[in-house]
């Protein structure tokens, strides 16, 4: 119950609050909502955590044999956690922003919430691709309408290159449909299909543009700058925090363990070009004087990293225990750090816009010594900055060191390669964050930042959620390890293809 | 063979009517009526009520495919009159005719959905296209209009003479005019039997405005009268894919190799062509006569790959496309400016009319959660396994992507663009606005349970 509820609540609160007659009690309403959501997560986690709770199946369109399942595994547990946490946080920080037709805005933020949740949630693929897109469709609305000034121009290159990817995904589901004995879209029914490699090969391309679109990953990345410059924050905050994310949560479900052929043999092409995109987007973001660009290729690079590691795990491990358990920890480190980068970054949204709206300008140079006039605010930046760059005791360090660990691990014979690559990726990130916290807070103030800035109650609450998430898991990643630990032993024995040499 | 007599017989009571001198609004009320009561007899018929039972099994044969698309049919006609009716009054004088001839071209679409034999089919396609060469002209005073009917006219007449020419060598070849393949007809086809195939393919491919036979089909739409555009490009459009479908998949089934891979051919035409064309667009008339193309294109993917799967694409897809097309156009009428620009700042002043719209245009897009989407399903997935299917899927679903552009660029217009000056919005009355959302709930409730009209096509 637990599973629907979690797409309920989003969905139908959403309608209310679009039709909500009264704009003043629109953000109290979706604060309800977002919140009564993260409850339903947190009970499916500790009093509700069976199976039982997180399945849900209906029959749905029956001549295709589509069905409505959704069925929270570990991972699905995991992300809609994350989703929750994503909408609590966008209404909090936005709460003392004003906007034309609030009912809108934050009917179709729930209902952008309620599709990534299906995606993160649905075991069947007709389900996963209506919540793809269901979550796509709000976002463009809320881009183009509350965002900067080259909102129109900016938001349809998103959704056109989004939807390029979704649609040739949708090719490669119907050909998989096409395949199934019962014609079914069920996870199962596809990870029971065994192709060969020939089909595999190319099939495996389909999938992979869609959602390395989403990740974004080099060479498919230009929407994203673009995007995350000219959106609304509150939407950014969705976007970068949980939305990318849907693209790696898809590449874990259906690519790796249905194709899982095919992402072996171009596993090598894979991690160059994530390897490639981080020191391109690492590169590009030093350079950067707007402080949302910054964010965004440092986002870039960050989930390269992640798609890095997850490539790396696949292979043969010809049923030793020991090759096993690198792609353990190296999967676990792919899961806390899915979550640990959406909370950073999340967190780093909220101060940008608070930046902005304050100082009316968002370019560094424009900046200077607000750390004299604005300490609270440089406490909370650097801790997320420090948290976004991995450093030990923040949430990062374990889910990035678990993925190094995984790429030099890597079946691959430029695994030094793509390890040194990874590696200079995080001394260039640090040069970025740093250069950016002192052009920021440190040097001379000027005639805008010498008054400082306030935080109001609800911005104070969200930064210090996203803080208290950085320094639990920071201090005690144990807890994430425990929770994916079981899950992720199956899915790394799910994903090897040792099993097709013995065959 | 309900809609047949009722049409037949309605057609000419509008005749009359018009002699008789009565008001324009009861005229309107009597055609309203009418097109309901073809859609109530269509229905009835599926339940076993049948007013004349016509026993010719060589000639018309009525069966699930036809009485489904059959109540389609007059369904959305019955909305395209509820919708446009009044904006028909604004063309000429000759109210009454206009309906007469409407109802005329639904005997026509009685013949093309349910023939068994060729002739029939050729009979069908005339009665449905020599009331559109008049209703195109019906706008006597504008020269765009005459032109329009005119080009339409030669061209027509030309394809026809084709198709005749088709149906002559198939006979010749098959000694039969029977649209239903003789058993046991393999062997090697005969040269004549393939040279009437393409000549009937290119025919019906003309009719439907399927690239490289496509070039009358924006001329026309914009020439003619806006409310007989919406009819031409919706309801006879799928009327004639309908039994271009029916045709292929009786007729030739056994030379499906010799004809399949040139469907393929003529659908990526047509996609490309429409799409790229329709991008450039700058009228949203004449944008929309490009997007009948590019759906086509999509329609046509349905006579490639053929079977089960196609049949319901095609069902789904007349019902998805008719909707949100005559939705679409009904607004259009009565909008002032017909540039994008005249869409400009429409959600602000008309929401509930600029939401539907957004509906309409995220349907025909082929967005999930809208019927367009599921159509859009089914016909991809019919096509992927034909033949080169891969490949043309491909460029099919690329050429989506290239829809949406030019889609959302109206969607653009109305909702994040500011209304110009000199530009006002027409008033929409109540019934008006509220019939246009029951469109968009149709194409909703279709885009989530499509099981609700696909099961008629069986039971």
């Amino acid at each position: 119950m637990i599973a629907l509820l979690l797409v309920l609540l989003p969905l139908i609160g959403g309608g209310l609050v679009f039709f909500l007659p009264r704009p003043a009690a629109v953000r109290p309403l979706s604060l309800l909502m977002a919140l009564s959501t993260l409850c339903a997560v947190v009970l499916g986690l500790t009093l509700y955590a069976g199976i039982d709770s997180w399945s849900f199946d209906a029959e749905w369109i029956q001549p295709l044999g589509a069905r409505f399942t959704l069925k929270g595994d570990v991972l699905g547990k995991w992300m809609s956690m994350l989703a929750a946490l994503g909408s609590v946080l966008s209404v909090l920080g936005s709460w003392n922003t004003d906007r034309k037709k609030p009912q809108r805005f934050y009917g179709l933020l729930l209902w952008m919430q309620a599709g990534m949740t299906i995606v993160f949630l649905s075991a069947d693929a007709f389900l996963f691709y209506f919540g793809w897109e269901l979550a796509l469709i709000p976002a463009y609305f809320l881009s183009s309408i509350w965002g900067g000034e080259r909102r129109i121009a900016v938001t349809i290159k998103f959704f056109l290159y989004t939807f390029v990817g979704s649609v040739l995904m949708l090719i490669g589901l119907i050909y998989l449909h096409g395949l199934t004995p019962d014609g079914s879209f069920q996870w199962q029914a596809f990870r029971n299909l065994e192709l060969e490699e020939s089909k595999q090969v190319w099939l495996f391309w389909l999938f992979f543009l869609a959602f390395a679109i989403k990740v974004p990953l080099f060479p498919f990345h230009t929407w994203q700058p673009d995007t995350y410059e000219q959106v609304p924050t509150p939407v950014t905050l969705l976007l970068s925090g949980v939305m990318v994310k849907m693209g790696v949560v898809a590449m874990i479900r259906w690519l790796l363990p249905i194709l899982d052929i095919g992402v072996f043999i171009w596993s090598d092409v894979l991690i160059c070009l994530a390897v490639v995109g981080i020191l391109y987007a690492s590169l590009i973001a030093i350079r950067q004087d707007d402080l949302k660009r910054l964010i965004a290729y440092s986002s870039i690079a960050h989930m390269g990293l992640t798609v890095a590691a997850l490539f790396s795990l696949t292979g043969f491990s010809n049923n030793s225990n020991v090759v096993l358990q690198y792609h353990l920890i190296g999967f676990q480190g792919v899961m806390l750090q899915l979550f640990s980068h959406g909370v950073n970054i999340m967190g780093m949204w909220l101060l940008a816009d608070r930046i902005e709206s304050r100082f009316g300008t968002r370019k560094l140079s424009e900046l200077g010594g607000l750390a004299r006039t604005a300490p609270t605010l440089t406490i909370f930046f650097v801790v997320i900055a420090l948290a976004n760059i991995a450093l030990p005791l923040t949430n990062a360090f374990p889910g990035e060191f678990l993925q190094f660990n995984a790429i030099f691990h890597a079946q691959s014979p430029y695994r030094i390669v793509f390890l040194i690559g990874s590696g200079l990726g995080v001394i260039l990130s640090a040069i970025y964050t740093l250069n950016m916290i002192r052009r920021i807070f440190y040097g001379e103030t000027n005639s805008a930042t010498e008054n400082g800035l306030r935080f109001s109650i609800a911005e104070a609450l969200a930064l210090s959620v996203v803080v208290g998430l950085i320094l639990l898991f920071g201090i005690y990643p144990q807890a994430a390890l425990d929770f994916t630990n079981e899950y992720a032993w199956e899915y790394v024995k799910s994903i090897d293809i040792t099993r097709f040499l013995t065959k | 063979m309900n809609l047949l007599l009722l049409a037949a017989f309605w057609g000419v009571l509008m005749m009359f009517l018009s002699v008789l001198g009565i008001s324009r609004s009861r005229i309107r009320l009597v055609a309203q009526w009418g097109m309901g009561l073809l859609f109530l007899s269509t229905a009835a018929e599926m339940q076993g009520f049948v007013l004349y039972d016509l026993n010719a099994p060589e000639m018309l044969r009525v069966d699930r495919y036809a009485l489904v698309l059959l109540a389609i049919l007059s369904g959305c006609g019955f909305l395209y009159f509820l919708l446009s009716a009044t904006d028909m009054a604004k063309v000429g004088s000759d109210y009454s005719e206009y309906f007469a001839l409407i109802f005329f071209v639904f005997c026509g679409f009685v013949l093309v959905l349910s023939f068994t034999s060729l002739l029939m089919l050729f009979l069908g396609i005339e009665i449905v296209t020599i009331p559109l060469y008049i209703l195109t002209g019906a706008d006597k005073r504008n020269l765009k209009s005459n032109e329009a009917s005119l080009k339409y006219f030669l061209l027509g007449a030309f394809s026809t003479g084709l198709m005749l020419m088709g149906i002559t060598m198939v006979y010749g070849a098959r000694g039969s005019f029977s649209s239903m393949e003789l058993v046991g007809a393999s062997g090697i086809p005969t040269q004549l039997l393939l040279g009437g195939l393409f000549l009937m393919l290119f025919s019906m491919a003309f009719k439907v405005s399927v690239a490289p036979f496509h070039f009358w089909t924006p001329d026309v739409y914009d020439g003619a009268p806006t409310v007989f555009t919406s009819f031409m490009a919706t309801l006879v459009k799928v009327a004639a894919f309908a039994g271009f479908f029916r045709l292929f998949d009786h007729a030739f089934t056994s030379l499906t190799p010799a004809w399949q891979v040139w469907a393929g051919v003529l659908s990526v035409c047509t996609l490309m062509i429409g799409n790229i064309t329709a991008v450039f667009q700058q009228s949203v008339k004449r944008l929309l006569a490009y997007s009948s193309i590019a759906q086509a294109g999509f329609m046509m993917l349905g006579i490639y790959g053929l079977g089960g799967v196609a049949k319901e694409g095609m069902v789904l897809y007349a019902a998805s496309y008719s909707l949100a097309t005559i939705g679409i156009f009904a607004v259009l009428t009565r909008m002032q400016d017909y540039t994008l620009e005249g869409f400009n700042g429409l959600a602000k002043e008309r929401p509930w009319v600029a939401a539907s719209l957004t509906i309409f245009l995220l349907s025909l897009a082929g967005i999930p959660l809208t019927a367009g989407f599921l159509a859009k399903f089914y016909m991809l997935q019919a096509a992927v396994e034909a033949k080169y299917g891969l490949a043309v899927v491909i460029v099919s679903v690329l050429m989506a992507a290239v829809s949406v552009y030019y889609y959302f660029r109206i969607l653009q217009a109305m909702y994040f663009r500011e209304r110009s000056e000199e530009v006002s919005f027409p008033v929409f009355s109540s019934g008006f606005v509220r019939v246009l959302m029951l469109l968009a709930a149709l194409i909703l409730v279709m885009g989530v349970q499509p099981g609700w009209l696909l099961r008629y096509l069986y039971f």
